[in-house]
């Protein structure tokens, strides 16, 4: 199980995650150390066998579509990075 | 009286009711300790002497009209993973370093209903990812029993401040082990209550599927005290159980006779300190001599893989509930790019340490097209098998004791450039979370000195076993009241 810079350059995409050089040749190392160990997974038989999501077997949630109080606007904004008004300011996304 | 002593919970209620000491002169003297000690032992990320004098104040009043629940006027440290309103949350990351959360979490609401006193929010492991604090993007908190050795992780700042009695008692989160292994290697009590026990509404999401919020405390009363108000059904939290929550002190009767015990051999794995061993042999002799059927003999095979299912899933469900680090709605952002995904890849790169982005980037990659059926979703079939195995032990044992952790603390920096060293420190007590179950980790006395931790597990639920169990050995042992000496 070795995992290339190429494809730790891949998956840094798909996380958004910026990466220097160094880091990749680094995560390229440790990811494929940590994975080569993981693999005794594949020796288990799981033929037949569900996958658990969650332990407490939770089938479904439902409430009643109720209109409740909210947080105020303001504090929802408070921790806001760029404000506009009453908004999320955010970098164009189509250019 | 105060300034020298550590109390519990129950003594300081006892102190609070016959108005022995007020909460403030408590809180005050607590205060004190911490401005002494957190120079050495460096477990508290925000002090907050003006909201707990507050409270204290409050507190105090509300002793006076009469109505004074355990946990009234009592100082409390909360693990800086629990939403506050008002105060900082950070998670001990750069990404959310100047984060100040709208809302308080549930627990939160629950202990300010009781009259708590909040001095202070702990250090931790980066979005509570580690196994020492040294992931924390601030400080690494030192063990008060040696200063040169991590308290563990990640609730690491929790248990080495209720060990050096800098708090009563202190919330943690434990996805993995990170309220249990800490407490185990602080010579604390810690409490990782069953999945669906305590409302994580306002814990900052790790890996959902194994979060639990519980308590870190001097003794087991303490601990049952904390669950009785954190414990219980909440909407805001789809995942919360509804089951009614008992008093769980009722159960602490002292008689565990006729109890069945399993010890599963799994846990007493390859690297184990022999001094470690030891002192979990003797403890289980113990309960032995307190009437249970100990039964030496339990295999559980597939526990050798919950390693790396545990380190499949949690990093899977961490990278996608920390994808909303984005730096627009809250949080670290990177003004300084070109695009608005530059200036998302920087966010990120800028905001989270090494141990988030490898998980990030381990999940990511287990989820990944091509990747998803071998990695992922065999760890959650392997999930299943881990939960059976545990099913059909508890048919025939009330409860399983092994070790917390198979070592005592290790030296700071000793395992920091070893990721996989590092995740072997849970390797006791990740099973647990895989399964959703309750367990405990009680203190069991000293491997050259270092502390060392009994873990008692139970079925779903069933939480009153497993006080019961080590209410009892703490009545007949007293590694609980041993204390650091700082």
């Amino acid at each position: 199980m070795k995992l290339s810079r190429e494809e730790v350059l891949h998956i840094a995409r798909l996380a958004r995650l910026g990466m220097t050089g160094d880091e990749v040749g680094r995560m390229s190392e440790q990811l494929s150390h940590i994975l080569e160990n993981f693999d005794v997974l594949q020796q288990v038989d799981t033929a037949g066998v569900p996958p658990t999501a969650q332990p407490n077997t939770l089938q479904n949630v439902l409430k009643a579509d109720e209109a409740r109080p909210s947080l105020p606007q303001d504090d929802v904004l408070a921790n806001a990075p760029c404000r506009e008004g009453d908004f999320f300011r955010v970098r164009a996304v189509l250019e | 009286m105060i300034d020298d002593r550590q109390l519990t919970i129950h003594e300081a209620h006892r102190m609070l009711e016959k108005r022995e000491v007020s909460s403030v002169e408590l809180t005050k003297a607590m205060l004190k300790r911490i401005k002494k000690l957190e120079p050495d032992v460096k477990a508290i990320v925000t002090i907050t002497e003006e909201l707990a004098l507050k409270q204290a104040r409050s507190a105090d009043d509300r002793l006076a009209s009469g109505n004074g629940s355990p946990l009234n006027g009592i100082p409390v440290l909360i693990k800086d993973v629990i939403c506050t309103r008002g105060v900082k949350t950070t998670c001990s990351s750069r990404m959310l370093e100047n984060f100040i959360p709208p809302y308080d979490a549930t627990v939160m609401e629950r202990l300010n209903d009781c009259g708590a006193v909040v001095v202070g929010k702990t250090n931790m492991d980066e979005f509570a990812m580690g196994s020492s604090t040294e992931n924390s993007a601030f400080f690494t908190t030192h063990n008060p029993w040696d200063l040169g050795r991590v308290p563990g992780g990640s609730s690491g700042g929790s248990a080495a401040a209720v060990a050096a009695g800098e708090a009563i008692y202190a919330l943690g989160s434990d996805t993995g082990g990170s309220i249990r292994q800490p407490a185990s290697f602080c010579s604390v009590t810690g409490l990782k209550p069953t999945y669906g026990r305590v409302s994580r509404y306002g814990l900052v999401a790790f890996a959902s599927s194994l979060d639990q919020i519980g308590p870190l405390t001097q003794d087991v009363t303490d601990a049952a005290l904390v669950l009785n108000a954190i414990a219980g059904y909440d909407t805001r939290d789809s995942t919360s159980v509804d089951i009614p929550v008992p008093d769980y002190t009722r159960c602490l009767t002292g008689d565990i006779k006729g109890l069945r015990l399993g010890v599963p051999r799994e846990y007493f794995v390859e690297g184990m300190q022999p001094g470690v061993a030891d002192a979990v042999n003797n403890a289980i002799a113990k309960l032995e001599e307190l009437g249970v059927n100990i039964d030496r003999e339990v295999s559980l095979p597939h526990t050798p893989y919950a390693l790396a299912v545990y380190h499949i899933i949690a990093p899977s469900e961490a990278s996608a509930n920390l994808a909303r680090y984005d730096g627009v709605k809250y949080g670290y952002s990177c003004q300084d790019a070109d695009s608005m995904w530059q200036a998302m890849e920087k966010t990120r790169q800028y905001g989270f340490g090494a141990e988030v982005k490898r998980r990030i980037m381990l999940g990511t990659y287990a989820l990944s097209a091509g990747y998803y059926d071998a990695w992922y979703l065999k760890a959650q079939k392997v999930r299943t098998l881990i939960r059976r195995e545990f099913d059909a032990a508890f048919e025939k044992y009330d409860a399983l004791v092994t070790p917390t952790s198979p070592t005592v603390p290790f030296k700071i920096g000793e395992k920091i450039d070893d990721p996989l060293q590092m995740y072997l420190s849970d390797v006791c007590t990740l099973p647990v979370n895989i399964a959703g179950l309750p367990a405990i980790s009680v203190p069991a006395g000293f491997a050259d000195g270092l502390p060392v931790g009994l873990q008692i597990i139970a079925k779903p639920f069933a939480e009153e076993t497993i006080l019961k169990i080590a209410h009892a050995y703490q009545q007949a042992t007293d590694w609980h009241t041993k204390r650091a000496g700082i």
